[in-house]
């Protein structure tokens, strides 16, 4: 019993971390800029497949890893210079409609440049699995959850202990006051979208050993970070990783004690119950409308 | 214009997408002086500020700091060349703490601003008692306060202050406007706009008039507290 819960929990943990990273990107470009980048979820396709390419090529991983986070950061950088600087004032809807265009077409290069086949990266530490209260666990879940753990808190340090990182929640918080105290706006949103694909990338490369990789990931990625979103509460980076976390779970244990067919379902009944219960998510505010 | 003008305005036009606020706006500020702008509500002096701090475009005339014309600047281009701005309503950073707002102030700025830290902590003591407050629980005095020692952080070589007393209790006002005397004396250029007429005037050199987008008169504070429209128009005597 404890140990098919373990190994619920587990797996659900491993793929609730890369929604949760999926939020925490939705969140940071979120807040900078107001708008929703539905290609966040390529960011994290753009990690995977990168790296497995250079791999491929007889790069060392770590090495193939860093190469995957550059061209994800560059992507992000170029998705905000090229497709939402031009248009800044526009309404949030014609915005979102540009990020899903964006999605559309950063998934048609990856289907030219990488195929569309799926794509299997080695497990980083063998894939022997450990035996734990009579569960077996992937070394490479450790690494997923070890990985996440480590950019949620760098996230958190560079927001709150950097210069830089004030800068940004300061746009978030006042853009007026924020332009008045000679913040950079236009520089400070192409920050935004940097760092968001940095994590998103860092979190396919994580998990591409568990889940493989393919051009079209980062649609269904996508819509569970939004999911993970809604749950947790919009505009707020703690709750964009419970969100995601929660969203992870029930997604396992619904495939696991009740069935896979039902997974997806779960997940969106959650979701409806919280938006009923509390309409701002777990740790948003009750009537997340920002202006 | 003289030579000596920090910042000299000719000609200035703005306003919001086709309607046209300010009208052929000319003014001047010389360094270490406190300069008031009276007006009625809408007659365009919150429109002025935003537009001498980058944040709405002028749509003609020039703006020039120094001798150099900084009518198309950025924004952030304007407070790194010292033009810094106390906005009406505060505007503080509210999920933030004290600290950080007096030294995101400092943003533009090299090195440690622990010195200015210090010296806004010794103008307005209550801002250290809750420097690590979040500002959004301050109550509108202290936000007031923060937003003035927020700019202050900015090294201003023209402070620009929109409205500093606006909503306050009459001993807030009273603290406030000892302040502005204080950095006065400390030789700070002060471009200030005012409802309160009688107390602005009383601590400027010169002031201006704007009425619906026109200046309609300028001169030395003194003359204008004694003139007798101004009187009746603004100083409700």
């Amino acid at each position: 019993m404890l140990a098919q819960f373990l190994q619920f929990a587990m797996s659900g943990l491993t793929v609730g971390a890369v929604y949760g990273i999926v939020a925490l990107g939705f969140t940071l470009i979120y807040n900078a800029s107001g708008v929703m980048n539905f290609a966040q979820g390529e960011f994290v396709m753009i990690g995977g497949m990168v790296t497995v390419s250079a791999v491929g090529a007889g790069v060392p991983l770590p090495l193939a890893a860093l190469i995957a986070v550059i061209v994800a950061a560059s992507v992000g950088v170029l998705l905000q210079r090229l497709a939402i600087e031009p248009v800044r004032d526009a309404p949030p809807v014609v915005l979102i409609i540009i990020t899903v265009g964006a999605a559309l077409v950063i998934r048609g290069v990856a289907q030219i440049v990488f195929g569309k086949q799926l794509h299997k990266l080695s497990d980083f530490s063998g894939d022997t699995p450990l035996a734990f209260l009579g569960a077996s666990i992937l070394p490479q879940a450790l690494w997923v959850l070890a990985g996440t753990v480590l950019i949620v808190t760098l996230v958190w340090l560079f927001l709150n202990l950097t210069m830089l990182g004030k800068a940004l929640i300061a746009t978030s918080a006042n853009r007026l006051a924020a332009k008045l105290v000679g913040i950079n706006i236009s520089f400070i949103l192409a920050l935004a979208f940097a760092l968001s694909a940095v994590i998103g990338a860092a979190a396919g490369i994580l998990v591409t050993p568990i889940t493989f990789t393919y051009a079209e990931v980062g649609t269904l990625l996508a819509l569970k970070g939004f999911a993970a979103l809604v749950l947790g509460g919009l505009g707020s980076p703690l709750g964009a990783v419970i969100g995601g976390l929660l969203l992870g779970l029930s997604e396992a244990f619904a495939a696991g004690y009740l069935s896979s067919t039902y997974k997806d379902a779960v997940a969106l009944l959650l979701m409806i119950a919280v938006l009923l219960l509390r309409p701002g998510g777990i740790l948003g505010h009750a009537g997340a409308e920002r202006v | 214009m003289s030579e000596s003008s920090l910042l000299s305005v000719e000609g200035l036009e703005g306003g919001y997408g086709r309607i046209r606020v300010l009208h052929a706006i000319a003014l001047s500020v010389a360094a270490g002086e406190i300069v008031t702008l009276i007006g009625a509500n809408g007659a365009g002096k919150t429109t002025f500020l935003r537009i001498l701090s980058g944040i709405e475009p002028a749509s003609g005339g020039r703006i020039m700091l120094d001798g150099h014309d900084i009518t198309t600047l950025s924004p952030h281009a304007r407070v790194a060349a010292g033009i810094i701005q106390s906005p009406e309503g505060r505007q503080v950073f509210r999920p933030m703490s004290v600290e950080d707002n007096l030294r995101l102030g400092a943003y533009r700025r090299q090195g440690q601003p622990q010195a200015d830290l210090e010296r806004v902590y010794g103008l307005f003591p209550l801002l250290k008692e809750k420097r690590h407050l979040a500002a959004g629980g301050l109550s509108g005095g202290q936000q007031q306060m923060l937003a003035i020692g927020r700019a202050l952080m900015g090294a201003p070589r023209l402070l620009l202050l929109d409205e500093p007393s606006m909503g306050l209790a009459p001993l807030l006002v009273e603290q406030i406007f000892d302040v502005i005397r204080t950095l006065r004396a400390d030789g700070m250029t002060i471009l200030l706009v005012e409802q309160n007429a009688n107390a602005a005037l009383a601590i400027s050199d010169r002031a201006y008039v704007l009425e619906t987008g026109r200046v309609t008169l300028s001169g030395p504070a003194r003359d204008l507290a004694a003139n007798a429209d101004i009187r009746k128009a603004y100083l409700g005597i």
